[in-house]
């Protein structure tokens, strides 16, 4: 049986985090009524012209450097033309043949655990365009509603080279990406709004043949679980084509995520013949030098130095470094609770942020930026923990506390509730003295070999100490007293 | 470089502008004069010399991105053919 290789390459479009439209001053807010929000230039009043929005540039720009790209000196805006009424001029604005940002890569992690890899994906390029509106076809007694409040909004086109090779490749990609354009605040990464929608290029080949096969696109996913599951489907409805005989005709795809099925929208035949031309209307895109290292100057440090950083410098694994740069506000939360605790602490401090805390915004739904524990308190709490002030135990007790508001700090909470750990070995002692004068039957058991018995007499300490003897001890004192 | 007359007719169904064959026909004829003096300017030597985009050689004009227009569909709305509940309404089209 031939043993197939999958072949994918991603088109994504991000909305940029600006104000204003790419070439208009009206507002990109969402949800606001219909067409309040289209001015003369979105509607393509006759006689308006487009001007373009800097801080959509500097977008641009960001990216470029970002993931290790030729920002161009000189780009230009062509004109996709196509008839459709939710874009009133006629031609979409967009860039073909010299695009803003040309080349460059994003090193991605697949898998998790002992099967998990690096891999590095190329980019083709990345252009500035705009947006059209919205067509909505119900209610409107046999016609279609237009919405323009979406026209002319700047969008990022982001396409990569067929470099993927498998769905998981795709989404890891497709989240690295996501990750990135948030991470460096070039577009809110809100896909059920639309802020980041993928298209994925795929086909099919004989493992070993150098040719690609031929390709179909997947349009407008815009979820990383859709992508996956069409990516899936695809491919598997691909290879039965191909087997039963049959070729692969180039084509578009929309993918109904009700029946998990892909099916054709266009096929080349009638695909689009755009008739791109340079925009009259707009004079050639010049970045200047200067510019591009102002943007570089300002450009935070990236998730994938942060990551080598915290193995490097703070010692933490390649899971841990991951998953606490996944986006900023994890990783901003986490070093700024380091910074408290202190570097050697980095570990307790990756597994509160990544285990404790986040199971319990987890619970509640919250973001990390609306966490009620702050990092200061998170850092005071773990120092407590490192310095034998209170058990892991007690700790999720003061923990809770601090999530409810009953104290400002670990400290208050500890003193306030009594929380202090018991690390008086006299008063130990006599503790455990107690516990085995009153469970002899337990004792008899631990002694005819029964190793579960001293867990039951560890935590009749443990209660009897209302939960704050430290355990060690505890453990350690019993020991020596049923081997005396 | 002469277009043929199939695809005279191509670029004006994909312009969406009816064409009768004799339309076609003399539209064909204009277009290859077009043709042939793009030919003509084709002869002269360029080699090395970088494509303008655009015929002014001045660069983009950038704006800062702060809002400057207010809503003004009332007005815009005012002169469309039909409109329901904000939308402008048109003929039904669904891919």
């Amino acid at each position: 049986m031939t043993q197939w290789e999958v072949v994918i390459g991603i088109e994504t479009h991000a909305q940029l985090a600006t104000a204003t439209k790419i070439f208009s001053g009206a507002s990109t807010a969402f949800g606001a009524a219909p067409n309040t929000q289209a001015c003369a230039v979105d509607l393509a009043l006759p006689g308006v012209l487009p001007v373009l929005n800097k801080r959509a540039v500097e977008c641009a720009i960001r990216f470029g450097l970002a993931i290790g790209a030729e920002v161009a000196q000189k780009s230009v805006f062509a004109r996709k033309n196509y008839f459709y009424p939710d874009l009133p001029k006629g031609y979409q604005i967009s860039q073909m043949d010299l695009p803003v940002v040309v080349g460059g890569a994003i090193t991605v992690q697949v898998g998790q655990g002992d099967k998990a890899y690096e891999k590095s994906v190329r980019l083709t390029r990345a252009h500035l365009e705009e947006d059209a509106g919205k067509s909505l076809h119900e209610d409107f007694h046999g016609k279609s509603g237009i919405d323009l409040n979406r026209a002319g909004t700047p969008l990022l086109e982001i396409v990569s080279e067929p470099d993927m090779r498998s769905s998981d490749e795709a989404v890891a990609y497709a989240r690295a990406l996501h990750a990135l354009v948030r991470w460096i605040g070039i577009c809110d990464g809100n896909m059920q709004e639309g802020s980041f929608r993928c298209d994925a290029n795929v086909s099919v080949r004989p493992k070993g043949q150098a040719e690609f096969g031929t390709r179909r696109e997947i349009k407008n996913l815009n979820s990383f679980r859709f992508l996956k599951e069409a990516i899936d489907y695809e491919v598997q409805w691909q290879i039965n084509e191909i087997e039963e005989g049959w070729r692969i005709q180039q084509a578009t795809v929309l993918f109904d995520p009700d029946s998990g099925e892909t099916r054709m929208m266009r096929s080349k035949e009638d695909a689009h013949d755009y008739r791109y031309f340079p925009d009259p209307d707009l004079l050639p895109l010049v970045i200047s030098g200067d510019w591009i290292a102002r943007v570089q100057g300002e450009l935070p440090e990236l998730p994938g130095q942060k990551r080598q950083r915290f193995v490097s410098e703070l010692g933490l694994s390649d899971y841990d470094a991951t998953t606490l740069t996944a986006n900023s506000e994890i990783a901003a939360f986490f070093e700024s609770t380091v910074a408290i605790a202190g570097p050697a602490l980095a570990k307790p401090c990756a597994n509160w942020v990544m285990v404790d805390l986040a199971a319990r915004l987890n619970k509640e739904g919250r973001e990390i930026a609306e966490s009620p524990v702050s990092a200061a308190q998170l850092a005071g709490l773990i120092q407590r923990i490192a310095d034998n002030t209170i058990s892991n135990n007690i700790a999720k007790k003061v923990f809770e506390a601090l999530w409810n508001g009953e104290g400002a700090t670990a400290d208050e909470v500890i003193d306030r509730q009594g929380l202090k750990q018991i690390t008086d070995s006299g008063a130990i002692e006599k503790l455990v003295d107690e516990v085995l004068a009153a469970n002899a039957a337990n004792v008899a058991e631990f002694k005819a070999g029964k190793e579960k018995a001293f867990n039951a007499l560890v935590g009749q300490v443990m209660k009897a100490a209302k939960g704050k003897a430290n355990p060690q001890q505890v453990n350690d004192l019993l020991k020596q007293k049923l081997a005396g | 470089m002469s277009l043929t007359l199939e695809q005279v007719k191509r670029i004006a169904h994909l312009a969406r502008i009816e064409t009768s064959d004799a339309e076609a026909l003399s539209t064909q004829g204009h277009l290859n004069g077009i043709f042939q003096l793009i030919e003509q300017m084709q002869a002269v030597d360029t080699r090395g010399v970088e494509p303008m985009a655009h015929a002014q050689d001045v660069s983009q004009r950038l704006r800062d991105d702060v809002v400057g227009e207010a809503d003004r569909r009332a007005a815009y709305q005012a002169v469309a053919p039909e409109t329901e509940g904000g939308l402008y309404l048109v003929p039904k089209v669904i891919e």
